[in-house]
């Protein structure tokens, strides 16, 4: 086994234990914590596959934004200091079966079908940021400005959603 | 043994999206919820990646990545801020007790 195997079985397993907990955990404050080690093998798994601008935007939106709001929701939803954070689950069996099936079936698609692979690029991985930044910018200049208005109307939207009480009295 | 490839992150992809679909499924809380959306997210993430290393995507796949975390961020913001007017209004945040659009 090569290091990048190595690397690629200890990224995927903190991964996978840690999104296990994520959704088995009993404890909500567990599961937005593991959530953060969710991430950080995403990000690792992003490096391994030579993509260096995303797992440095994952690391930067996803632990430093999605993460943190995550906690602020759980910490303003619950009564941190009295009831305990203990959660409630429905359906566990059906669910489980169901899931099972698409996880089956995903997985037994992704592992028959015969993917059409480009030969691998050998030599060292080159940086991506600055193709990246060219892509936007040209090919990809109306998503990217779609994007932007988006996350304006994300910003506006959010604020007006959770300050509307005010302004009906 | 089989080298590291393309169906290696589908299968791990694959397992992370299933895992977010059972926590989007079965958890009572609506963060959790949110939380099982944003695995389903990330697993739909680490395919785009992969096709665009192994397959013939190349950097399109990035970008694409890239659209989906601009995206999974706008949604958590108003995600987060529709519970917390959830939680003013009905006191909990479990999505089985929440049965009326307003009061």
């Amino acid at each position: 086994m090569s290091l990048i195997d190595i690397l690629f079985y200890f990224f995927a397993t903190i991964a996978v234990v840690s999104a296990s907990i994520v959704v088995f955990s009993r404890n909500i404050i567990y599961s937005a914590f593991s959530l953060l080690f969710t991430f950080f093998a995403v990000a690792g798994l992003y490096v391994l596959l030579n993509a260096d601008f995303l797992a440095i935007t994952q690391l930067l939106i996803y632990v430093g934004g999605i993460l943190v709001l995550m906690l602020f929701g759980v910490m303003l939803t619950h009564k941190v200091v009295s009831v305990d954070m203990k959660t409630g689950t429905l359906k566990i069996l059906p669910a489980a079966l169901i899931t099972s099936m698409i996880a089956g079936t995903l997985i037994g698609i992704f592992t028959v079908t015969d993917w059409k692979v480009a030969p691998l690029q050998t030599g060292d991985p080159m940086p991506t940021a600055k193709a990246i930044g060219e892509m936007f910018m040209t090919t990809w200049l109306l998503p990217f400005e779609v994007a932007s208005v988006i996350l304006l109307i994300a910003l506006i939207g959010a604020a007006i959603i959770a300050r509307r009480d005010k302004e009906e009295k | 043994m089989l080298q590291i490839g393309l169906t290696h992150y589908l299968v791990l992809s694959a397992i992370l999206f299933s895992l977010g679909i059972f926590g989007v499924v079965t958890r009572r809380n609506a963060i959790l919820v949110l939380m099982g959306i944003e695995l389903i997210l990330n697993a739909a993430n680490i395919n785009f990646i992969a096709f665009s290393r192994y397959g013939t995507l190349n950097l399109d796949g990035h970008m694409a990545a890239i659209f989906v975390i601009v995206l999974a961020a706008a949604e958590a913001a108003i995600a987060l801020a529709i519970v917390l007017n959830i939680y003013k209004t009905f006191h909990t945040v479990n999505v089985d007790e929440i049965n009326k659009l307003k009061e």
